[in-house]
């Protein structure tokens, strides 16, 4: 059972310092987001069945599972960005703070704004870096350079990017490197105020310095911030993560306490992956 | 080359002597359109310059100097600065410069916001529907449609404006601007907006499938990223999108330029074929802009030639004089077209480097 | 999953942060832009609707009371088998025969001469060619192409009768070779169009799976045996449309035609002789600003809609065979 105490040391060691920085422990929250017995096709495809899960208020959620299980997929439907793909449809309930974000009076712009996402792949937009960030803000319709400013040095910050772009913020985005690019996305997402922060797979295309840059970003940011994040990596996980799912095959086998899904695991699909004996 | 062995069959080397000869054939092919096209040049450079012929100056030599100035041999300065003329010697392509650039800006101001315009709707909000695959079978469709058809379009709904507005009444449309008044003749008649509205309807099926091309091009992980930050669609389009796409929309709207400018067919119906001495809105140089400004409002519905319609002027010709001036005229639009062509392969080298996704 | 599911206390809405869709400015402009633009991408469904329209009330069926479309005054039977072209004689006929005569010479010389070369071009740049000479044979072709048709014209006239033709017919074998005469439009027609069959037909042929050629050689063919009787045959469909398009260009080709053929409308396969085409005609006729409502004028619209039904056949054709060619490949 090394491994399992391997994670228990690691959850350990991120509750150690959580205390250290004061963040509120998680047994206190409200839980953000409500789905229900959501199905999900891709044209003839099922990719989703029948999934139901909450997602606390500022704690930071992890999705684990084999490729192709359809974290992305439940991901993406939090914050509909699958509307733009042909023929996918759904049935079931999402509730944002008990908004149902699929009842047709809901305007997926506002949502959007609301809840914001980061992909696996850095996607700057071929424009400079202040560009990028400002973009959220100018779309919402803020056009006071100034208070654009303000907002592109504040996220830039909060995502732990500022002193190395500061000195030139009307350089190309795509000049730089992968893991800057990866938090430049992070500090756009951050840019439009979100609520929830929904990453996939934010830290997979990194160098180990930049993903323990990135990790650190994402236990800073749970203090203000509702954060899903997928994850191929469990240590990872059990590092950040204050729940932790795990999808197979399109099914939501099992959601709990990071800390108790990777010790005692109540399914024993989830311990033969987590314990690496597939996937 | 392969030294025989018992392997070999003996009809082999027959075998590989047809395939050597057929390579052959086929790579004369393709050098064909290479010497075509030296040959072309040489012909036409050489009969632009071989013009004023030697033998027709005076023996006397006083005169003859007067005569080298008064020339317009062409591409010297007077073969720019003169009207057309009777006398081949004076003869110049002023008119027809003024005319061509005069109808290049309208086509570009119609047809780039219309074409782009289409390819946007065409790629970013119709879905994969009948409405679109309606819209591209009648582009393809369009796109093979002879220009003397369209020049028949033009003719007929623009210059005669399907006899709605009868001719002789000499109907014109006063439009109160803020600080002057227009008069738009209505219909156009032979004027120049008719042009380049009929070369308008002739560019658009080829700027809107190159802008097409463009906006596929860019890839779709900006759109997704834009609409993952609360951008609207229109709002990713305007911002994201079509600044991605626009060194290639730019690459497609210059090479279909380049062509209307070449194109004479369908401005022989526009009935430009006329002789012109002078130039749209009297505008002439730069300056006379500043001068007269309402010369700029003017131009577009006033009479005109255009280079091409010129050169197949003195092609037409009877007197062979004009053959001279025709080749010269030929060189300079070529010239123009190369320029254009240059910029557009510069505009798509500078993209392919700078933009790495 | 007992604990995951059950449900926590929800937290309340925060005012002003909902969700529901709101009057704006932002959300009026995003429909008002949406339908601007369906307006600019319906604009070319128009233009084919007022060209249709055009044509049957000048040609076929006139709308405005008193007058008459061309059809209505020419039968249709005189202007398909009357074998005289005359309009501006006093004795008019129009029988469009000699103008399609004209036409298919023309366009058939073209395409004896473009298509072969357009084709083996292709052949050598996609089979042959290293990629350092594709890259730089690209540019002269699109060059070739982008030539104006009125150059050609005045290439015809000035090089390509007097020091290709005269000298080959005229001096060597005895036949009178006219100054405007149907070979020579028929030879810049074959230059003008060896661009599109060229590029068309390459593209054809590069779309052949590598596959193909791999097992033609496994069978121990030469390269000629995998190009001329593996890889032409796969994309013989593209190469068929390249084909059409190419003619349909060169039978809707005004300028060049017009300026290297002359203008004599002439029922005879004589290459050597001046030839009208209908485009040619239609230009001609043109120059002398003939008056609306005179029978010549709408005679132009008989012609340019003969003109029109042929190319748009082909063209429809071509895309026909073309869409075949990519249902197997793709
Ligand atoms: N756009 C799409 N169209 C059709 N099927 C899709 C699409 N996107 C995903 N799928 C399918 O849905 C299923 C779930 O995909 P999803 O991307 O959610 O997996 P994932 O868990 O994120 O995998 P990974 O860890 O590799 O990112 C897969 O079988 C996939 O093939
Ligand atoms: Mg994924």
């Amino acid at each position: 059972m090394t491994f399992m105490q391997s994670f228990t040391e690691l959850v350990h060691q991120r509750q150690q310092r959580e205390s250290a920085k004061r963040i509120r422990p998680v047994e206190t929250e409200f839980s953000k987001l409500d789905v229900r017995n959501l199905n999900f096709f891709y044209g003839e495809k099922q990719a989703l069945f029948d999934v139901s899960m909450t997602v606390a208020e500022r704690a930071v959620t992890a999705f684990i599972g084999p490729s192709g299980c359809g974290k992305s997929t439940f991901l993406r439907a939090i914050n509909r960005m699958n509307d733009i793909i042909e023929g996918a449809h759904h049935n079931g309930t999402v509730l944002l703070e008990g908004q149902e974000i699929y009842a047709p009076d809901v305007d997926v712009v506002a949502l959007r704004k609301r809840v914001g996402m980061v992909f696996q792949k850095s996607t700057p937009f071929p424009k400079s870096i202040f560009d990028n960030v400002a973009y959220g803000p100018k779309v919402a319709g803020q056009r006071n350079h100034k208070g654009l400013a303000e907002i592109v040095e504040q996220s830039l910050k909060r995502a732990a990017l500022w002193d190395e772009v500061k000195d030139r913020l009307q350089d190309s985005a795509l000049a730089l490197s992968g893991g800057q690019q990866q938090r430049l996305c992070i500090a756009r997402a951050l840019a439009t105020n979100p609520d929830v922060l929904l990453m996939d797979e934010p830290a997979s295309a990194l160098d180990p310095a930049s993903t323990s840059r990135v990790e650190d970003l994402i236990f800073e940011l749970k203090q203000n911030y509702t954060i899903v994040i997928v994850t191929h990596n469990m240590q990872q996980a059990a590092r950040i993560s204050d729940w932790t799912a795990f999808f197979y095959q399109g099914y939501l086998i099992e959601k709990d306490h990071t800390q108790k899904l990777f010790t005692t695991p109540k399914k024993k699909q989830t311990e033969d992956y987590i314990t690496g004996r597939f996937g | 080359m392969s030294v025989p062995t018992k392997l070999q069959e003996p009809h082999l080397a027959r075998r590989h002597r047809i395939g050597k000869a057929f390579e052959w054939v086929c790579c004369g092919s393709t050098w064909f359109g290479v010497v075509v096209l030296g040959v072309l040049l040489l012909s036409v450079g050489w009969k632009a310059l071989t013009w004023p012929p030697a033998k027709a100056k005076p023996a006397n030599n006083s005169t003859a100097t007067v005569d080298a100035q008064s020339t317009s041999a062409p591409l010297s300065t007077k073969f720019f600065s003169s009207y057309d003329s009777r006398k081949p010697r004076e003869a110049g392509i002023l008119a027809a410069i003024w005319g061509s650039l005069w109808l290049i800006v309208l086509v570009a101001l119609f047809s780039v916001p219309i074409g782009v315009g289409s390819a946007v709707y065409l790629e970013e909000y119709s879905n994969e529907g009948r409405l679109k695959r309606l819209i591209q079978v009648n582009l393809s469709n369009l796109a093979g449609v002879p220009s003397i058809v369209y020049a028949l379009l033009g003719m007929t709904a623009f210059v005669k404006m399907f006899g709605f507005f009868t001719k002789d009444e000499g109907k014109s449309l006063v439009i109160n601007l803020l600080f002057t008044t227009v008069d738009v003749p209505l219909p156009f008649d032979r004027t120049l907006i008719s042009g380049a509205l009929t070369l308008t309807l002739l560019v658009l099926p080829t700027v809107i499938v190159a802008s097409q091309e463009a906006l596929r091009a860019v890839p779709s992980s900006i759109r997704t990223a834009s609409y993952a930050l609360g951008a609207t669609q229109w709002q990713t389009i305007r911002y994201q999108v079509v600044p991605a796409a626009m060194p290639g929309i730019m690459t497609g709207v210059i090479l279909a330029l380049s062509r209307a400018m070449g194109e004479a067919a369908p401005l022989m119906l526009i009935g430009a074929l006329t002789y012109v001495a002078y130039t749209p809105g009297d505008i002439t140089s730069v300056s006379d802009i500043f001068k007269n400004p309402h010369g700029l409002l003017d131009a577009p519905f006033d009479k005109f030639t255009a280079l091409p319609l010129q050169i197949y002027q003195w092609i037409n010709h009877p007197r062979a004089e004009y053959a001279h001036l025709a080749a010269a005229g030929i060189m300079v639009l070529l010239t123009i077209l190369l320029l254009m062509n240059t910029f557009a392969i510069v505009i798509r080298h500078k993209f392919q480097k700078s933009t790495r996704w | 999953m007992s604990l995951a599911n059950v449900a926590s206390p929800l937290t309340p809405p925060k005012a002003g942060l909902r969700l529901q869709k709101q009057f704006s400015w932002v959300r009026a402009r995003e429909a008002c832009v949406r339908a601007m633009l369906l307006g600019c991408a319906s604009l070319s469904l128009l233009t084919t609707l007022a060209i249709v329209y055009m044509f049957l009330t000048e040609a076929v069926y006139s709308v405005t009371p008193d007058t008459t479309a061309f059809f209505q005054d020419v039968s249709l039977w005189d202007f398909l088998t009357d074998t005289e072209w005359s309009p501006q004689f006093a004795d008019k006929h129009f029988g469009i025969l000699p103008l399609l005569c004209g036409t298919f010479v023309i366009a058939g010389i073209g395409s004896l001469i473009g298509l072969p070369i357009g084709l083996a071009a292709a052949i050598y740049l996609s089979e042959y060619a290293k990629p350092k000479f594709r890259r730089m044979m690209k540019p002269v072709l699109e060059v070739l192409a982008g030539i104006p048709s009125v150059v050609y014209g005045y290439f015809a006239l000035v090089f390509v009768t007097p020091y290709v033709l005269r000298p080959m017919f005229q001096s060597l074998l005895r036949i009178d070779v006219d100054i405007f005469n149907a070979m020579s439009a028929g030879v810049v027609l074959g230059v003008m169009i060896i661009p599109t069959v060229c590029s068309l037909s390459e593209d054809a042929l590069r779309a052949v799976p590598r596959g193909l050629r791999e097992a033609g050689y496994a069978l121990g063919s030469t390269k000629y045996d995998v190009s001329l009787k593996v890889v032409v045959p796969a994309a013989f469909s593209g190469i068929v449309a390249s084909f059409l398009l190419a003619i349909s260009r060169a039978i809707g080709e005004t300028m060049a035609v017009c300026i290297a053929a002359g203008q004599m409308p002439r029922l005879s396969l004589n290459p050597f002789r001046s030839m009208e085409t209908m485009t040619a005609y239609m230009v001609g006729a043109s120059l002398g600003d003939t008056p609306a409502g005179t029978i010549e004028y709408k005679s132009l619209y008989a012609v340019g809609f003969t003109l029109f039904v042929i190319t748009l056949g082909m063209n429809i054709l071509a895309n026909w065979v073309m869409n075949r060619f990519r249902e197997v490949y793709e």
